[in-house]
């Protein structure tokens, strides 16, 4: 899977195998507070908290009943985003009223979509406990919200994105920090160092012999240089510090 | 990556592609969920205000476009013309200006010239939704329809589909022929000569024998006849429609045995349709209704979305 437009992988969070302990020890997190888990609702956040929810359910020792959420109706910026993006439908299977229900999402970020699904489920009746869990927490709140299962807390700049990536969605298992930034160009690097000195053969042939003392000349003075701007530069980071 | 959805406003099926028919159905699949639901109201369209100006009689029409503005948290604001300023001889077009400047985000119209929202849209800032305009087209009928028939066949594409009855007069035959065509259904369009205007060819097959349109057929959509819009002689009587073409349960057998019967109301039962019929099990009429609501829903989200591209 690709990054979206703007952003390279800086770092990868979790790979398959750490992923996978993580929700397994979300799901004994689970467990250890609520023994009766045939009793609760696992409601997914569209679109990785539906798949995360399902896979929470089937480590958990009951199955507990598995639902999913859209939020996009709810959201609290559908004045100012254009075009709407479009809806994949809320699905909440049993009557909420007096049950636990935990929704599940993949990052906790800002709170908002947070804030949009309690709103949302509590459209569905008085649930007797919501709780949330999140595989990554990145931290840049906007709302008082936090999490009560958490994967994993990671440091984040707040241009940077936390993607994760399933394997039914993305055809992979993993959790990447993206950051703002063309795709890394590694392999053009080396390639147009030897293209240099043959365009001015390819140009023109006989002024060549005259060119090239000037050039000599220049190059020269360069590999004189290096010495003293050497010497500038580890004074001057010195000085910031 | 192009919009879900480019348009802001819904003249007709016509300047509708397929890929956008499509999310409009899917949008409204998931609407229908929220009108299921204990609390049937969503904050979406807070503070969104929609006029409803209805220069026609509806009641479907009407009241599930009032709906779908309340469930979605819009505010709206109906007009019905007998009632209004219309009666003076306020023109259109001032009408039209005196709605704008109260700025409402979305126009819902019903008018009985063919172009009318057109017209509308060409002078208004706000979306202009075509809930019928003249002979001309009814696009959120024919989207509910097609909505209906993907619920109970599961799919639209190759579906044999008769549209009976008054098609001269009935922009529900035009918009349900230029849906079904786009989504790749074979409707075919039957009524006797008076009623099939020249060059409806353009839009569907057309025959004027009833046998052979509901032969084999997925699906029997029924045209009310439009009694109040026949101002000469379309046709004899109204007994011998219903003996020619209307819709018996004699005929409902030449079609496949899970035939689904849809029809736009209001009904003239003992007209186009037998009561046996329209209250018969393979009829959908009320689910078309609980479609309309989840469909004009679909519209106003949409729409409202802000697409950004023209009509």
């Amino acid at each position: 899977m690709t990054p979206p437009r703007g952003f390279r992988e800086r770092l990868c969070l979790m790979d398959a195998a750490r992923l996978d302990r993580t929700l397994s020890r979300m799901a004994a997190e689970i467990c250890e507070r609520h023994p009766d888990t045939a009793r609760l609702l696992l409601v997914g956040v569209h679109t990785r908290g539906v798949p995360l929810a399902e896979r929470l359910a089937a480590r958990l020792p009951a199955r507990p009943v598995v639902g999913s959420l859209d939020i996009t109706l709810y959201r609290d910026d559908l004045t100012t985003i254009a075009p709407h993006p479009l809806t994949r439908g809320t699905a909440i299977p049993v009557a909420i009223d007096g049950r636990v229900v935990i929704v599940v999402d993949d990052v906790l970020f800002t709170g908002r979509t947070v804030r949009a699904a309690l709103d949302e489920l509590v459209d569905f009746g008085r649930p007797a406990r919501i709780e949330l869990a999140v595989l990554c927490d990145r931290g840049h709140r906007e709302l008082p919200i936090r999490a009560d299962y958490v994967g994993e807390t990671v440091t984040t700049a707040r241009e940077e994105i936390v993607e994760v990536r399933l394997s039914a969605q993305d055809g992979e298992e993993s959790v990447w920090l993206l950051e703002p930034g063309p795709a890394p160009v590694a392999p053009p690097q080396p390639a147009p160092a030897p293209e240099l000195p043959k365009a001015p053969q390819l140009v023109v042939h006989r002024p060549a012999a005259g060119k090239a003392p000037v050039k000599k000349a220049p190059a020269a003075k360069k590999a004189a240089r290096p010495a003293r701007p050497a010497a500038r530069k580890k004074t001057a980071p010195r000085r910031k510090r | 990556m192009s919009a879900p959805f480019p348009h802001r406003h819904l003249l007709g099926i016509e300047p509708l592609a397929a890929e956008h028919i499509v999310a409009l159905l899917d949008t409204a699949e998931t609407m229908r969920e929220v009108l299921g639901r204990p609390i049937k109201k969503v904050p979406t369209l807070r503070g969104r205000s929609v006029v409803n100006l209805f220069y026609e009689a509806s009641t479907r029409t009407r009241s599930s476009f009032e709906m779908a503005e309340r469930v979605l948290s819009a505010d709206s604001l109906s007009i019905a013309t007998a009632t209004s300023s219309v009666q003076k001889g306020e023109t259109l077009l001032d009408t039209a200006k005196n709605l704008e400047a109260m700025n409402p985000d979305m126009i819902i119209m019903r008018h009985g010239s063919s172009g009318a929202p057109h017209f509308l849209a060409r002078h208004c800032k706000a979306s202009i939704v075509n809930a019928g305009d003249g002979a001309h087209e009814h696009p959120t009928q024919a989207l509910l329809d097609a909505l209906t028939l993907r619920q109970k066949k599961g799919r639209i594409e190759g579906l044999k589909v008769a549209i009976v009855g008054d098609v001269v007069h009935s922009r529900v035959a035009r918009s349900n022929a230029l849906l079904l065509t786009k989504l790749g259904a074979r409707p075919i369009l039957c009524g006797p000569p008076p009623l099939l205007p020249i060059g409806v060819e353009q839009y569907a097959p057309v025959t004027t024998r009833i046998d052979e349109a509901i032969e084999g057929a997925d699906a029997i959509m029924m045209l009310r006849l439009q009694r109040e819009r026949m101002s000469g002689a379309f046709l004899p009587s109204t007994r011998e429609y219903h003996t020619l073409y209307g819709l018996t349960v004699e005929r409902v057998k030449k079609a496949k045995p899970d035939v689904i019967i849809l029809h736009p109301g209001p009904m003239n039962r003992g007209v186009e349709i037998a009561s046996e019929v329209a209250d018969g099990p393979y009829s959908v009429i009320l689910d078309q209704v609980t479609n309309g609501v989840a469909v004009r829903m679909a519209v106003l989200y949409l729409l409202l979305g802000g697409g950004g591209g023209e009509a």
